[in-house]
């Protein structure tokens, strides 16, 4: 039930393409003042600029925040508990699911690279961070 | 600009209404808002209405028209949508219809209907209101999301769930009195600190209960409240409403609540009031640390010094500025698009004199309430004054 298809800006990277990348060379928007964004866009939501250029995202991040999740709604009630972060990633912050760490060895602070499962619950792409 | 008067309020009982369509609470509400009102149904002018999940839960869009009919109203009806501040957002734009003249009678409120689906259904349900692309597809549930913002309030400022406990608890004795309350019944520090985790840190008794329940207010001008000699005391003084990014990572700071600021400071310059002249205020707390986020954002407390305020006595019934003396979002439900409806009417009631609480206010002239919807990406907040 996505409903993104078809409506980014055609010269511009999609969500998919986004998530895709994740595992390769993943990236960010950036305006011409340095603020960063992701996909679709075509406006930097900072400051209105249009003018938006891929960057590569930074090779690590730190997590920002984090929850261990024990209820879920359908897609991810198969995966429970599982730990959700937000990661600081220089301009921009991801969110996804924090592998390979359990949740009392998680910390604000810690290192973590991105990366993406590909049949993540709902057989959709998941952003999943793993201990740089 | 003509003031805007509080006629009338109606509540359903919040909790569970089993079988029950969704137009038929809705109803119930507004008949009782239109009875304590005194006002006929064909003098109402437009029904603004809120509700979020409705074509969820009962496969049921376009609900303004079906709650027009239902409520045996002759006019036209829009459905305002804000995710939990949806109600909060049909008030507004009533208060802002009556005041530019258009309109002299208007009932505004929501409803929702939730426990038809089970709770794996409302947690997608209402996932909905984050951001589906870079939040939903990530995992991210309701109580995660909150859950996320709590963790990032106790590295920034401190605290623990101790703290919140005490909201918690606070809240649930508020509504011990209060027969539109969900749970009238208490809970202990202990009990909120040793209940299952939901998303940590936040625990079962962090959480709000899933809920059916609607609410009405009738909302006139002063004009028409003299000519209908109506005993309407209290009148809205003060609209304000904020936004913000959708998803919690695009956020400045994932431990403070912007919109919520922004919505406080216009209907406080609207009231021409400031924080300080608050006696007693209805906030968000659909999570604990919600209460936390809100009364800092309201400017009753500093950032990092709110999570300490039900502990140290200062927000219970006998503090110095009691919050959610109906019992709040946590102990008295939360029926998502019901919500911010129900916030007017509790805080009408303790102003007027006429809620079972009143006795903690009596001096009480100033109310506000705080309507948040999703992460607080929308807020709505409004000042209530005793007009004589
Ligand atoms: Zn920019």
């Amino acid at each position: 039930m996505s409903g993104t298809e078809g409506v980014d800006r055609p010269d511009g990277p999609t969500y998919e393409e986004w998530v895709a990348a994740l595992d390769r060379n993943g990236f960010y928007l950036e305006c011409a003042n340095g603020h960063g964004s992701l996909p679709p866009r075509r406006v930097c939501p900072e400051c209105g600029d249009t003018d938006l250029t891929q960057r590569s995202l930074p090779g690590t991040g730190t997590v920002a925040t984090f929850s261990e999740v024990h209820v879920a709604g359908p897609a991810f009630a198969g995966e429970t508990p599982y730990v959700t972060a937000v990661v600081d990633f220089g301009p921009v912050r991801l969110t996804g699911v924090l592998r390979e760490v359990a949740a009392d060895e998680v910390a604000v602070g810690d290192e973590v690279r991105a990366d993406v499962e590909p049949d993540g619950p709902g057989d959709r792409p998941l952003v999943v961070f793993r201990p740089a | 600009m003509t003031g805007v008067r509080v006629a009338g309020v109606g509540l359903t009982p919040f909790g569970t209404h089993e079988g029950r369509a969704g137009r038929d609470m809705f109803a119930e509400a507004a008949l009782a808002a239109l009875a304590d009102a005194g006002v006929a149904s064909e003098d109402v002018e437009h029904l603004n209405y809120g509700n979020f999940m409705g074509a969820l839960a009962e496969r049921q869009g376009h609900q303004a028209p079906l709650m027009v009919e239902a409520a045996g109203l002759r006019c036209a009806g829009t459905r305002y949508e804000e995710a939990c501040a949806s109600a909060g957002v049909a008030i507004r734009e009533a208060v802002r219809a009556v005041r530019s003249g258009e309109a002299d009678v208007v009932l505004a409120g929501g409803m929702e209907r939730m426990t038809n689906l089970s709770t794996a259904e409302v947690t997608e349900s209402l996932a909905v209101a984050a951001d589906e692309l870079f939040e939903v597809r990530a995992g991210v549930t309701f109580p995660g999301a909150y859950a996320l913002m709590a963790r990032a309030y106790f590295d920034r400022y401190g605290g623990d769930r101790e703290d919140l406990a005490h909201v918690a608890s606070k809240n649930h004795a508020n509504a011990l009195v209060n027969e539109y309350a969900q749970y009238q019944r208490a809970v202990s520090v202990e009990e909120v600190l040793d209940a299952p985790v939901v998303a940590s840190p936040l625990g079962l008794f962090d959480a709000c209960p899933i809920t059916d329940g609607a609410s009405s207010v009738v909302l006139v001008s002063e004009s028409y409240a003299a000519e209908h000699d109506l005993d309407a005391p209290v009148a809205v003084t003060g609209t304000g409403q904020g936004g913000d990014r959708a998803a919690l990572q695009d956020r400045a700071d994932m431990a403070r609540t912007p919109a919520a600021a922004d919505a406080a400071d216009e209907a406080y310059d609207d009231a021409g009031i400031t924080a300080r002249d608050v006696d007693v205020a209805e906030v968000h707390d659909c999570f604990t640390i919600a209460e936390v986020l809100a009364i800092e954002a309201l400017g009753f407390y500093e950032p990092g010094e709110g999570i300490g305020a039900a502990r140290r006595g200062e927000t219970t019934r006998d503090g110095r500025l009691p919050v959610n003396l109906s019992g709040g979002l946590k102990a008295k439900g939360h029926p998502v698009g019901a919500t911010g409806g129900s916030q007017l009417a509790e805080m009408t009631r303790l102003l007027r004199g006429d809620h079972p609480n009143s006795d903690a206010v009596p001096d009480a002239t100033v109310g506000l309430t705080h309507n948040a919807g999703g992460t607080v990406a929308s807020a709505v907040v409004h000042v209530l004054e005793v007009a004589e």
